[in-house]
């Protein structure tokens, strides 16, 4: 049997492949909720900067803990897509669409899923020098609090850089780690661990 | 009134005060948590029967088990086997009325008998009798004069007493824990609190609540302020707050992250995590002065400082050789060396009050547990057998190490013993609690 990443790897040309060219789909209405919802405290949108004019309905097709195998014991290099998930009613067709990064555990490399979906970002705030993003880096439970803050904002950074990469300028880019302060998935399991370990992208 | 509704009306006061932000309270509001202790049985340890003391006031009931008090203390410490009351043959309440013979018979080496009366001015007079069995003779007694709220506080100085003649080393159950609860979580009206209870986990006062993260507390030397890490202002920031007043100060609140804190012995000042520079790097503040000096310079994760007992060294985290390691430097700046070895995740280390072991978090396969190194042949010993064990605290003594653990999906916090022969779980009904630490002593 192949191991859980390896199964990623060799799909990911696959999803890559789907996202070009898809771009002007108009935002489709999955049933499921999306991420941001799971925390009622930060819903995004109210700010004036707002990206959801020029990017329509944010979050669909994002993680579910449905789309993770139950019981399974992940490899510490297991990473959460929602390209990859079976369950999700409806697959991301805008990559602006997708606003949040899944790692791998203590990692904080960019999986191929993801790459097309930052640089997309990162094109779009190049082209709006008016647009403020805040790049919000999150840990699983797992080890240490402070450790946890550390390697939150190294995921915040990482997706920064490649953001810059793209054009977008710092002064465009806030960053923040709350390390394993704020889950979006209660509960001390591979699932809840998989979608808590993320960079989400604030408009 | 009954506890729920208070408990109830507590809360709306409490989500009152929020509706302007972080409320922060001196030590001295009502506790709003009730504790449930469990202990694992030691199946080690110098026996020893505690006899329930009598109760002698006329005309009120007793509004806190002394005995049991200790029992639960000396047990916790893993330095004693108490026998249950219900295996004791007789009750005696002074050492007049001890027949040696009933407890030699069960093989009991010391005795403590008690009894509370009616006080003078005070409310209540306790007085106890720590009777060697074998010897036929008193090793020590004590009278104190206390009221219904002192209670527990004496019950805890009775315990430092007993643990002290009888181990030859100083007790730590006066001492305190301050921690971080985790209230409704998930929901819209999530709510986070530093607080600070007596070392077995009564007595809870909420010395600051916040809708947003609180973390890393941390006591001063003198045990009269903790500093801690708060998001209120949608960023970390480092706070000192003093707990007998409420008043509080912010330290830092520079770009990224502002974390870790940590007081010299000294108390002069404060290790902390920085990462104004780029990465997380140590820097140690100057508090009189306002001076900030960086300790670390390194591309890496460097954070969780924590000072030797005499002050020349810092240990911190780091993953600077690829997974999270514990490192040491001289606290006046040098080069870091690595202390652990063993296994892929260790973090938050601490020394203990003599300097001779550190305690930390490891992971063992899947699970992440508590250990203690040895720093002379640098041994390790995993104490714990949790999932996702954290946040190890020394107690002044050294004897315990406080932590936080989950127990079906909720953090708890437990004891074990230095030597691993007790654990105990101090089980919080309310919240999720978690990052305990423990006070030094302060008399």
């Amino acid at each position: 049997m192949l191991s859980t990443p390896i199964r990623y790897l060799m799909s990911s040309s696959l999803v890559l492949g789907l996202l070009v060219g898809c771009s002007s789909t108009p935002p489709s209405t999955g049933s499921g909720a999306p991420v941001a919802a799971m925390d009622g405290s930060r819903q995004p949108g109210a700010s004036s900067h707002s990206a959801f004019e020029y990017f329509g309905t944010p979050g669909t097709g994002i993680a579910r803990e449905g789309g993770i195998p139950e019981g399974e014991e992940f490899d510490d290099d297991y990473y959460y897509s929602p390209y990859q998930d079976q369950s999700a009613s409806t697959t991301p067709t805008n990559a602006l669409e997708v606003r949040t990064i899944y790692f791998a555990f203590d990692s904080s490399e960019i999986h191929a899923d993801f790459i097309d979906i930052v640089r997309a970002h990162g094109m779009a705030l190049a082209s709006n020098p008016n647009l403020v993003v805040t790049v919000e880096g999150h840990c699983d439970e797992r080890g240490s609090r402070e450790y946890n803050i550390g390697l939150g904002e190294r995921r915040a950074n990482t997706v920064k850089r490649m953001l810059m990469a793209q054009g977008a300028r710092a002064q465009q880019i806030v960053t923040i780690s709350y390390g394993e302060e704020r889950p979006v998935a209660l509960g001390s399991n591979e699932q809840a661990w998989a979608l808590n370990r993320r960079s989400e992208l604030v408009y | 009134m009954d506890h729920q509704q208070e408990t109830s009306i507590i809360m709306r006061i409490l989500w009152l005060l929020l509706m302007v932000g972080v409320w922060s309270a001196p030590l001295s509001a009502s506790s709003v948590h009730t504790i449930r202790i469990t202990t694992e049985a030691s199946q080690h340890g110098l026996p020893i029967a505690i006899v329930p003391f009598t109760w002698e006031v006329p005309g009120r009931s007793p509004p806190e088990d002394v005995a049991a008090v200790v029992r639960n203390n000396l047990e916790r410490s893993g330095r004693f086997k108490a026998m249950p009351p219900g295996d004791m043959l007789a009750r005696p309440r002074s050492a007049e009325e001890v027949n040696f013979a009933d407890w030699r018979i069960l093989n009991m080496e010391n005795l403590v008998v008690g009894r509370i009366e009616a006080g003078g001015s005070d409310e209540f007079q306790v007085t106890f009798q720590l009777l060697d069995v074998g010897k036929q003779e008193q090793i020590t007694g004590y009278r104190f004069n206390t009221n219904r709220q002192d209670l527990r506080a004496t019950a805890h100085h009775i315990s430092d007493i007993i643990f002290e003649r009888l181990t030859g080393e100083r007790g730590a159950f006066s001492t305190r824990i301050a921690y971080i609860t985790s209230l409704n979580e998930g929901t819209s009206n999530h709510r986070l609190t530093l607080t600070v209870a007596d070392a077995d986990g009564h007595n809870p006062q909420t010395i600051i609540e916040s809708s947003e993260p609180l973390m890393s507390p941390t006591w001063s030397p003198d045990g009269r302020r903790l500093a801690y890490v708060s998001f209120e202002n949608r960023r970390p920031g480092i706070w000192i707050q003093e707990i007998f007043t409420g008043r509080r100060t912010q330290v830092t609140s520079f770009t990224g992250i502002n974390g870790a804190p940590a007081w010299s012995p000294d108390g002069r000042l404060l290790a902390m995590t920085l990462s104004k520079e780029g990465s997380p790097d140590i820097f140690v503040f100057d508090l009189e002065r306002s001076t900030l000096r960086a300790l670390t310079r390194h591309f890496a994760i460097d954070t969780e400082p924590a000072w030797s007992p005499d002050g020349k060294q810092i240990i911190f985290t780091s993953d600077r050789g690829g997974g999270p390691q514990i490192y040491q430097i001289p606290s006046s700046g040098g080069e870091p060396k690595r202390l652990t070895f063993e296994g892929p995740y260790n973090a938050r280390a601490s020394y203990s009050p003599d300097g001779r072991l550190l305690t930390y978090v490891t992971r063992v396969g899947r699970n992440f547990r508590i250990a203690v190194q040895d720093l002379r042949n640098n041994q390790v010993r995993v104490l714990t057998d949790g999932r996702l064990d954290e946040s190890p605290s020394f107690s002044p003594n050294g004897k315990m190490i406080i932590y936080a653990t989950r127990v079906d999906g909720k953090g708890e916090l437990a004891a074990v013993s230095t030597d691993g022969r007790v654990r105990q779980r101090l089980a919080l009904q309310r919240g999720d609690v978690r990052e305990p630490v423990w006070s030094p002593y302060t008399r």
